[in-house]
């Protein structure tokens, strides 16, 4: 379908985008890779009346590591995320997932910012950034994972706020990401992410709630020396999923155990 | 309001006053009248409008033609060239890789982007570097296939290979 | 004869040069000067009266001509929607239906206002300014409760829900058998509602002229000449002012078979606008309002011996008709009068039952009825074998139809002309190695692991058809086929055709059997179809796997007739008598004297110039209009092993063999493709696809294709392929259909390999699509 129409203007600096989302108003987007604006428009289910195309500034497309900390600037690729030696060398866990966002094609537009600012329950980073403790770095502030994302859809941006970059610490420890779908380019049904980091595991799921959710009670566990296959049946623990087209919210839960399981003994297999 | 698009696509530079909301597939197909690439759903799953922009692969439906300004664009118009077929085009005609042929644009781009970054892909590997394309009619059998006997042919005969890297032409 | 060397031989495709360059020509790829686009307004309610429609803002909308509801088609369009008899002569209840709705919207989707404007984006932003007031009705979803007394009904003008309840044979059929069965089985068998998903949507490009009161259509179908009949009769225009070209058809399956109500609103619109009008669906418009395919359910009974002989089936089909009766809506139940599969049986009694919903109408999707019918009998055998607890493989050999029953009457009167049965499944049997795979279950379940092995030893019914049988089942035309050979002086050989590819590769495969047969090359034939301004009167598609043992067999019939006449015209330029002539690898001589020959090309060069015998015209060309004596009957086995994992209920399947049988064969690299894309689809049948509607609200779920699943090369087996040759007695060429066979087979292989895997848990039957969820709940309770 066709979308609605909008008026349209490219940013070649951080400032110029967010003075141009002021201008615009509270109805305008920022437009990156677009995989997950476009089709939402072309549904016409999202009709901003402005879009900032931001693909220009190309200091937010970098990756960088300092002081132990992974820079990945908003608007990297997912490929190039996946194919970045830095980012296998000093967090492995980024590149796996990074390389199996979508598809080849989606892979060469989407963004990091993109999935973040997003924020769909179903998005693979922000499990990532929340249970890293990854910083969001916006044109504004700075603002810890864990109190970004609010709801589904919804995140601690401003109106005018724009993500540069997520910081996510260095981490090349056991590490695994569990992806659960039907088909290989579908998002995640129920995504669970594994990553040993100064001596402890932190854990965490996709897709059974609005937001990332961080198993810290299997992280608890396996603290206290659980095996992999007891800590994992604290996975579902609180959570209340919503069930959809391709999975009851029991089965959800079931995913959630099951998964965790299979992502800390395929973590600890390396 | 209008905005000027200046683009070049299969070597040649074009010059368009479009909508923002243009489609990119739309600006190829209705504005320059290259109707090679297809539009086969709304939300970015078929991959049958699958273009290069500087040699990389993409669904031209989810990305405004505006966002093409001063890009080089690949259509499955310009893989032949001096009348010669690309060893893609080849392959799939010799395995039988198309019924209907409304998905093949779209999938011989994307082998030409895969076999570019993966020039001797395994199966697993070009099913994997195939999963943004569907097709109904043929069962993917032959595509792989196709896939499969153009990279062997391209590992050959590196020159034909050059045509679509990065940059494009 | 023909002479072969063509016939049989993978030659590249004629079509491909311009697919694989892009310049194939589909719908969306053509315009017209001054075209205006259109779009649709439809409903957003599965069932609702209208209460008003206000254009005031859309009228006004850039860019926009017209906006037009109801009242401004009534003048121009009469009757309603065609709805063939096909297999359900008698109906009880068929809504009218005119292409665009007046008072009540009967499913989402259903038209109610359309749009004109310069472009296609104005077009869209009008269609969203049109204001429509609803008042909300119940929607009917649910079959069962649909047929309850006081249901909520799908039209509030109807009488009931009941479109249809027709009994093929009746209970007393089966009385003898279920009396001495010594086991009865039963079950309740689901078909989920598919959408038929071509990766071409629909679209149609009208243009009437209004001087000359002439009307063309470009759209994208599967049978061009019918529309053209339906298109022309509802419009108030002759036959012979409307030519409807079909071009590049990117895919159909079933789905481009009827005509839709945008066939009839678009020309319409041309007509009352004055100038040509472009519509192009979305994929979302897709999903939702072209046809689908299944949504049925079967309740089912067999009774058996001990020893595995099959004795009675006792079905009763019901069907999902929609809102409306589909054209070929009445098809499926063909699913009846093939239940009994490829065995002999003592009865089947049959009864289908279409009932009306509130959801777009069902219609042929590849294999129309046919799958259904392998699905259900081979689940049903299975579930004998598993009560019995006998191999699968045996209790399918001890039921066969034997190569010596042939010509075989089964339980409705059909009469299956030919099969080896028993030799498909051997085959398959050894590619598969049967017996390391039990082996291998053994050992996999002894570690808790559930693998299983499925079979469908499937035959089917094509090559529409018969006129007997076809005539009644469409209302007056026979599902014969034609075709023109017409040879021009320097010798090129123009073949039309009635039937209608969209990627089965006509354009190659019926030009080997003319090249053979006349024995020049290849080159020099060329095959045209899709376009009812040329070639014969009247052709009549391609679907139920036709096109070959109807069309190719018309089409070698013609060429015969242009054989016959060379042949007189060559005994007179040799000056022999006609029986003394031979015609033999592209030329005619006398017999005994080899050198006294007239190639082919200078006959049909004389047949242009003077010297003709007494009473012959000039030219070289003829019509075949052929009539089959019987349908065709393919038939293969399919094996699919299957692993489920333990723990969250996916279904893997880890190989799949597929040996099947359609007579001679042509062109094998295309008939491959075809059992490949068949059996894809069946996958996606099983595994994946499903349209799912809100069960209150009727509201689709499942509109587009994050939520619609094909699956992509990912989810796909290795298949191992292989055929026997049974050539098929009904026809010269030996040839049968092959087109859906793979869709008819595939199902049943792999739900009965998933059967097979959950069996240690006591689960017998599993619904289609096996989702991971549901085996997963399936296999909890089974071990609680």
């Amino acid at each position: 379908m066709i979308p609605a129409a909008f008026e349209y203007a490219r940013a070649s600096s951080v400032d110029e985008a967010s003075k141009l989302l002021s201008k615009f108003g509270e109805d305008a987007k920022v437009l990156a890779g677009g995989h997950s604006l476009i089709p939402l428009m072309r549904l016409r289910l999202a009709q901003p009346t402005a879009l900032v195309d931001i693909n220009g500034i190309q200091e937010l497309d970098h990756i960088t590591e300092r002081g132990g900390k992974l820079h990945v600037g908003a608007l990297t690729r997912h490929v190039t995320i996946q194919n970045s030696s830095v980012v296998q060398e000093k967090l492995p866990l980024l590149a796996e997932v990074a390389g199996e966002v979508g598809d080849n094609q989606v892979r060469n537009m989407g963004t990091m910012g993109g999935v973040i600012a997003h924020a769909d329950s179903a998005g693979d980073y922000p499990t990532l950034a929340v249970i890293l403790d990854a910083e969001i770095v916006t044109n504004k502030r700075t603002i810890p994972a864990k109190d970004f994302f609010k709801d589904l859809f919804t995140t601690a941006l401003g109106p005018d706020e724009v993500v540069t970059e997520v910081v996510f610490p260095v981490a090349n420890g056991p590490h695994k990401y569990v992806k659960f779908r039907r088909r290989l380019f579908d998002w995640a049904i129920v995504g669970v992410a594994a990553q040993k980091l100064n001596g402890g595991w932190r854990i965490g799921l996709t897709n059974v709630g609005p937001t990332p959710v961080r198993a810290t009670a299997v992280e608890k566990a396996l603290h206290d020396g659980a095996t992999p296959e007891d800590a994992s049946q604290h996975a579902s623990d609180g959570l209340d999923p919503a069930g959809d087209l391709r999975a009851s919210p029991e089965y959800k839960k079931h995913l959630a155990r099951v998964l965790t399981k299979r992502a800390i003994q395929q973590a600890q297999g390396q | 309001m209008k905005h000027k698009v200046t683009t070049t696509v299969n070597g040649r530079q074009h010059e368009r006053e479009v909508e923002p909301r243009l489609l990119l597939v739309h600006y190829l197909r209705d504005e320059l009248g290259l109707t090679g690439t297809h539009i086969g759903c709304d939300t970015s799953q078929c991959g049958a409008c699958t273009i290069l922009v500087d040699g990389k692969a993409v669904k031209s439906c989810t990305m405004f033609a505006v966002q093409a300004e001063g890009r080089s664009l690949t259509t499955i118009e310009g893989m032949a060239k001096d009348g010669e077929l690309h060893p893609i085009q080849q392959a799939f005609w010799d395995e039988h890789g198309l019924q209907c042929g409304y998905c093949t644009p779209g999938f011989i781009m994307a082998a030409a982007y895969l076999l570019d970054q993966n020039p001797n892909p395994t199966e697993d590997e070009i099913r994997k570097g195939l999963e943004g394309n569907l097709c109904r009619c043929t069962g993917y059998v032959n595509i792989v296939k196709a896939v499969q006997s153009a990279a062997k042919t391209m590992s050959t005969s590196p020159a034909k290979k050059a045509t679509v890297t990065a940059g494009g032409n | 004869m023909a002479v072969t060397q063509l016939v049989g031989s993978k030659i590249h495709r004629r079509e491909d040069p311009r697919l694989i360059t892009g310049h194939g020509h589909y719908i969306d790829d053509f315009t017209r000067q001054g075209t205006a686009y259109a779009a649709f307004v439809r409903s957003p309610l599965a069932h609702a009266r209208i209460k008003s429609i206000d254009v005031t803002d859309a009228s006004k909308a850039p860019g926009v001509t017209g906006v037009y509801t109801a009242r401004d088609f009534k003048s121009l369009l009469a009757g309603t929607h065609p709805a063939a008899p096909a297999f359900v002569a008698e109906k009880k209840f068929v809504p009218e239906r005119f292409p665009i709705a007046e008072k009540e919207v009967c499913y989402q989707g259903e038209i109610v206002a359309a749009v004109l404007a310069e472009t296609k984006a104005q077009a869209a932003d009008a269609a969203g300014l049109i204001q429509v007031e609803y008042d909300e009705l119940p929607a009917v979803m649910d079959l069962e409760k649909a047929l309850e007394k006081n249901s909520p009904k799908s039209h509030t003008d109807g009488p009931d829900n009941v479109c249809w309840d027709f009994t093929y044979t009746g209970p007393d059929i089966t009385e003898a058998a279920f009396k001495e069965a010594d086991v009865v089985v039963k079950e309740r068998i689901l078909q989920n509602r598919l959408a038929p998903v071509p990766m071409e949507p629909r679209g149609v490009l009208a243009e009437f002229e209004g001087f000359d009161k002439k009307l063309t259509i470009w759209m994208s179908s599967q049978n061009p000449h019918f529309i053209r009949l339906f298109v022309s009769g509802a419009m108030g225009l002759k036959e012979s002012q409307v030519r409807v070209i079909s071009p590049d058809v990117g895919g159909g399956f079933g789905s481009k078979i009827s005509p839709y109500p945008e066939d009839y609103l678009v020309p319409t619109l041309s007509r009352l606008a004055e100038r040509p009008v472009k519509w192009i669906e979305t994929r979302t418009e897709s999903i939702q309002n072209a046809t689908h395919g299944r949504g049925q359910f079967y309740d089912c009974e067999v009774a058996a011996k001990k020893d595995g002989t099959l004795l009675g089936m006792r079905v009763v089909q019901y069907l999902d008709v929609g809102a409306y009766h589909g054209t070929f809506g009445a098809f499926q139940p063909v699913a009846c009068l093939m239940a009994g599969g490829a065995y002999k049986w003592k009865g089947i009694s049959a009864r289908t039952v279409g009932v009306l919903t509130n959801r777009v109408p069902t219609d042929p999707y590849r294999g129309a009825g046919r799958p259904e019918a392998t699905h259900l009998v081979e689940r049903m055998v299975d579930l004998v074998a598993l009560e019995l607890k006998m191999d699968p493989v045996d209790i399918r050999r001890k039921n066969f139809i034997q190569p010596k029953d042939f010509p075989f009457t089964q339980s409705f009167g059909l009469v299956v002309d030919s099969g080896d049965y028993d030799k498909a499944l051997d085959k398959a049997l050894e590619h598969a190695g049967y017996a390391e795979l039990r082996k291998k279950q053994a050992e996999l379940r002894k570690q808790g692991r559930y693998m299983g092995i499925g079979f469908s030893t499937w035959i089917e019914l094509c090559g529409f058809g018969p006129s007997a049988a076809t005539a009644p089942a469409t209302g007056g035309i026979a599902l014969v086929e034609s075709a023109q050979v017409r040879v021009t002086p320097t010798g090129s050989v123009l073949v039309y055709t009635g039937t209608h590819s969209h990627g089965q590769g006509h354009e190659t495969t019926f030009p080997q059997i003319v090249a053979d047969q006349l024995g020049v090359p290849y080159e020099s034939v060329e095959l045209r179809h899709g376009d009812t301004a040329e070639g014969t009167a009247f052709g009549y598609g391609t679907y139920g796997s036709r096109s070959l043992a109807v069309g190719g067999v018309a089409i070698s019939r013609a060429v015969g007739k242009v054989i016959d006449k060379s042949k007189k015209l060559a005994a007179h330029m040799l000056e022999a008598a006609e029986e003394d002539v031979v015609f033999e690898h592209g030329a005619f001589h006398v017999k005994g004297s080899p050198d006294k020959s007239k190639a082919f090309g200078e006959v049909a060069f004389a047949s242009y110039g003077m010297s003709l015998p007494e009473g012959m015209e000039q030219g070289l060309e003829a019509v075949a209009y052929f009539d089959p004596p019987n349908l065709v009957w393919p038939f293969g086995t399919h094996i699919a092993v299957v692993e489920i994992d333990a723990e969250t209920g996916t279904p893997l399947i880890t190989k799949y063999v597929a040996v099947d049988d359609c007579g001679n064969i042509i062109n094998p690299m295309i008939v491959d493709g075809q059992i490949h894309g068949g059996i894809v689809q069946a996958i996606g049948q099983a595994l994946y696809e499903e349209v799912v509607y809100d069960d209150d609200s009727g509201q689709l779920k499942t509109g587009t294709m994050i939520d619609y699943m094909l699956p992509s090369a990912n989810e796909i087996p290795t298949m191992i392929i292989d055929k026997t040759i049974t050539p098929s007695p009904t026809n010269e060429l030996g040839v049968k259909g092959i087109g859906e066979a793979g869709t008819i087979a595939a199902s049943a292989a792999v739900i009965n390999a998933i059967c097979d895997a959950l069996s240690p848990l006591g689960i017998k039957h599993v619904d289609m699509p096996a989702t991971p969820d549901r085996l997963w709940k399936m296999m909890k309770e089974a071990r609680q």
